[in-house]
């Protein structure tokens, strides 16, 4: 146990520690800040002065892809026991304290980070940070709180998996594609793991990668640079960096190089699909023209009712109810590009397969229609322009992206490298993906209807 | 009893003065008579603009369940000059967004677009509102989209369990059944069907305008009057009143999954009612977001037997009710249905505490101001609370009418509202022990 240790540091850096005098504030743009804290805590200030409100949000470098084996789900788990008791708080006090100041809050787990954050009157900042601060180092779990909160756990996995035969499906294509990395492993836990999650895995977990140096703070609405800097020197800047942790290297997707088909069989589906995902390049912080172009060629591909599969097998076949493409490229290691075909009645989700086949190969054969693309580009343009009035989504975009390795000027320069993608960066990035050897096709189906 | 002040109030003081909602609401008319409301602010080049036409799909005709809905569907489907695809094309091109909804109360019409080319957004709107062509091969195509939408919902335990609990509760009236329709209504649906849908439920008689953002009151008023001068003068009549028919006791509906859903509910209060904010509250410390809720603390919190459960009164134009869901695995839901009826029964037997209470004004009236994030989400309240009737000095007092509430006056209204002895739970699931 590391935790009597972690504990008695703040204490006495509370007096001692320089309060920060070299930690400059760099100010990127007429809204966004970002600062360092000395033990090694990442700030990010977003402005916007319409409303008293601010959104105070902790971002951890660590999520489900970051579990050891045998042990999924944990991360998700000390998430919600993050609401429970510290040395000086009782359980549920902290979201009680939020909800009585008017305030909401919640958290969210995703592969690469953990996230909390709070929505308050501006003047209540100060609290959020002291509270945030508190349970970053201060939890004190019982094995009460396991044994109720595991049940509640299980039960949100039978709310959200269980219960839905498409997303089943999609934890098992998922386990496919991946074959060696965690992005294989659902967010919220195997169930048989789940259910033998136990109070020392979680605060090994917790010892791990809760730490200052692992954190982004996002405090975006209402507030100044020099505000959040002065209170966040006087809340978060006494913990102790945690000296043991470890760069996040993962273990790598080896080369694919053989097709993987899967086929789910469930009473409960409805409406039968087939859906294909191939192992993409993320995001990366040295390249992101090859992310811009496969987003926008997912875009043209197959977003919304003028993309080319809809235009195609929605409108000219009339073989499909739905078509779609889409590419999630934030993300620290191999993200993925997905096609979904979903057949009208009466075609096979074999013939409908071929046909989603046959458009994509005739969408890189065909030249791009630049009037697309160009539209694309200026809906892009335009979104950051709506995107200014909700902060609470641009501090949601600046969390994703660092904790999935980019950096703010990453952030900041996306626009300008979407804009200057060629339809030649477009097919060329769009040519090295959409490979069958690697990727899983998956098709859904109620077990009732003849699948050949 | 909870001690949640004690370890912070030395450093903050908690209970401070709610915020308030610094929102300037204008009221316009325009030269043509049309009024909304409108919040002026130039910070950002775009507004938020907001229609809402009451009576929404109840207002589909005899045989012609999912008219309405199916109409609102078809409204980005193509205009006199353009087809589906082109109308698509142009909303890309302006980096404008327009969606169309439809709710058993109201359809509505949510767009944003640049002040750049905003009068180039508005022409391209009133195409939609006002001269859909409703064509064929696109009535056609969406149909099929609806009735994929239909068949899946047949198989997801969650619409099972509304369209039943649904169904026990308003039977014929249209209330009673799911806005989509069937796959017969759908099916028959005609061209004319969805012409008669539009004429009857966009109708200058029943529209309120809200718009937020980069606009001024003239432009507003300028704006109104185009969009909507070709749009009938009269609407079809609202629908009738109907009260809630579900007897108390269970209902199991037998579906093939591993964890129950659980709709409940009685019936509730009216959104005019004198009493209905010491209800709101009640309703909050029982089963709302927020605070946890009593029905979170003793389902969730201390047992494990649900991810979530909540509770909230329902006010709708025709009928009121509270209601509830709760979903757990199939060999726990009997149990959580206990818990849930003992806390129905504690709350009228013991009332709130005076802490409990004031705990609750406090989340409310705090919370309250922070609704009023971005254009787009006030552009919505200022619709929603023209509907509701309500004047808009209503964001003026709203807070005070929380606080006025005493604990002898909602401990009254707890027992007028809260009626344990007449629950009815929907069950959808393979319930153990329930029948």
């Amino acid at each position: 146990m590391r935790f009597g240790l972690r504990l008695a540091v703040p204490v006495l850096a509370l007096f001692s520690a320089p309060l920060s005098a070299f930690a400059e504030t760099v100010r990127w743009d007429d809204q966004v800040s970002t600062f360092n804290l000395d033990n090694g805590m990442e700030v990010v200030v977003i402005e916007d002065h319409r409303a008293p409100v601010v959104v105070h949000m902790m971002w951890y470098r660590a999520g489900s892809a970051d579990e050891k084996p045998g042990v999924s789900g944990v991360a998700h788990f000390l998430e919600h026991l993050l609401f429970k008791a510290t040395d000086t708080m009782e359980a549920g006090e902290f979201s009680r304290t939020v909800a009585v100041n008017g305030g909401s809050d919640n958290a969210f787990t995703s592969y690469d980070y953990t996230a909390y954050f709070q929505r308050v009157a501006s003047d209540r900042l100060e609290l959020m940070m002291k509270m945030e601060a508190d349970r970053m180092v201060n939890l004190r779990l019982t094995e009460a709180d396991i044994l109720t909160e595991r049940e509640v756990i299980i039960e949100e996995r039978n709310q959200r998996t269980e219960n839905d035969p498409g997303a089943l499906f999609g934890e098992q294509a998922n386990a496919a594609l991946y074959m060696n990395h965690r992005y294989g492993v659902p967010i919220i836990g195997w169930r048989h793991e789940m259910e033998t999650l136990e109070l020392e895995d979680t605060l090994e977990y917790y010892e791990q990668f809760y730490a200052p140096n692992n954190t982004i703070l996002i405090v975006a609405g209402d507030v100044t640079p020099e505000e959040v800097k002065e209170l966040s020197e006087r809340h978060y800047g006494p913990l102790a960096a945690n000296p043991d942790l470890e760069s996040r290297v993962r273990p790598q997707e080896p080369l694919h190089n053989a097709e993987r088909r899967i086929l789910f069989e469930d009473p409960r589906v409805a409406q039968p699909y087939v859906r294909r995902s191939y192992l993409a390049p993320a995001r990366d912080s040295e390249d992101q023209k090859t992310a811009a172009a496969l987003m926008l060629g997912a875009n043209l591909l197959g977003d919304g009712q003028t993309s080319f599969m809809s235009q195609k097998l929605q409108f000219e076949e009339k073989i499909a109810v739905f078509a779609s493409a889409f590419y999630r490229g934030t993300s620290l290691d191999d993200a993925s590009f997905t096609t979904v075909i979903v057949p009208v009645e009466g075609v096979s989700l074999n013939d409908a397969e071929a046909a989603m086949d046959r458009v994509i190969a005739e969408f890189m054969e065909v030249p791009i229609d630049l009037d697309h693309l160009n539209r694309i580009k200026r809906a892009m343009r335009a979104s950051e322009v709506y995107a200014k009035d909700n902060v609470q989504g641009l501090a949601n975009r600046f969390g994703r992206a660092l904790t999935s390795g980019l950096t703010v000027k990453d952030i900041l320069v996306w626009p300008d490298v979407v804009e200057g993608i060629t339809e030649d960066n477009i097919k060329t990035a769009m040519r090295d993906v959409l490979n069958k050897k690697s990727s899983v096709t998956g098709w859904l189906t109620s077990g009732a209807e003849a699948v050949q | 009893m909870k001690q949640f002040f004690y370890s912070l109030v030395t450093v903050v003081t908690i209970i401070a003065a709610p915020l308030r909602a610094d929102i300037d609401v204008q009221e316009v008319t325009s030269p043509l008579g049309f009024k909304a409301w409108l919040v002026e602010d130039h910070t950002i080049p775009f507004m938020s603009l907001r229609l809402g036409f009451k009576g929404g799909a109840s207002l589909d005709r005899a045989g012609k369940r999912g008219s309405v809905n199916l109409m609102m569907a078809l409204l980005e489907e193509g205009t006199d000059d353009l087809d589906g695809r082109g109308f698509a094309r142009e909303v890309d091109e302006l980096a404008a967004s327009f969606n169309f909804d439809a709710s058993g109360d109201s359809v509505s019409v949510s767009a944003r677009m640049l002040s750049e080319n905003r009068d180039a957004a508005i022409a391209l709107l009133k195409g939609a509102v006002a001269a859909p062509n409703f064509d064929q091969v696109a009535i056609d195509r969406v149909k099929g989209q609806v009735l994929s939408i239909l068949q899946s919902d047949l198989k997801d335990p969650n619409e099972i369990a509304q369209t039943a609990f649904n169904k026990a509760a308003f039977g014929d009236h249209p209330y009673g059944s799911t806005l989509s329709g069937t796959a017969v209504s759908i099916e028959s649906l005609t061209r004319k069907d969805i012409q008669n849908a539009h004429r009857d439920t966009m109708a200058r008689d029943r529209v309120f305008v809200s718009a937020v953002g980069d606009i001024t009151a003239e432009e507003l008023g300028a704006l109104m009057d185009t969009l909507l001068e070709d749009l009938p003068e009269t609407g079809t009549a609202m629908p009738e009143r109907v009260e809630f028919g579900l007897k108390p006791g269970i209902t199991v509906v037998p579906y093939e999954t591993p964890q129950s859903v659980a709709l409940f509910g009685h019936r509730g209060i009216k959104r005019d009612d004198p009493d209905f904010f010491a209800a709101f509250i009640a309703s909050n410390i029982l089963g709302g977001g927020g605070l946890d809720s009593r029905l979170m603390e003793e389902v969730r919190d201390k047992r494990g037997l649900t991810y979530g459960v909540y509770s909230f009164l329902s006010a709708r134009d025709h009928a009121e009710l509270v209601v509830g869901q709760v979903a757990s695995a199939n060999d726990r839901v009997g149990a959580a249905i206990d818990v849930i009826k003992d806390e129905w029964a504690r709350l009228v037997n013991e009332g709130v505490s005076q802490e409990e209470l004031d705990v609750t004004k406090t989340y409310l009236t705090g919370a309250y101001p922070l609704r009023f994030d971005g254009n787009g989400p006030i552009a919505n309240i200022l619709v929603g609370m023209q509907m509701q009737g309500l004047s808009k000095d209503y964001i003026n007092t709203r807070n005070d009418n929380v606080n006025a509430v005493t604990l002898k006056e909602i401990n009254r209204v707890i027992k007028d509202v809260y009626l344990p002895d007449d629950l009815h739970f929907t069950v959808v699931g393979k319930p153990e022990g329930l029948e």
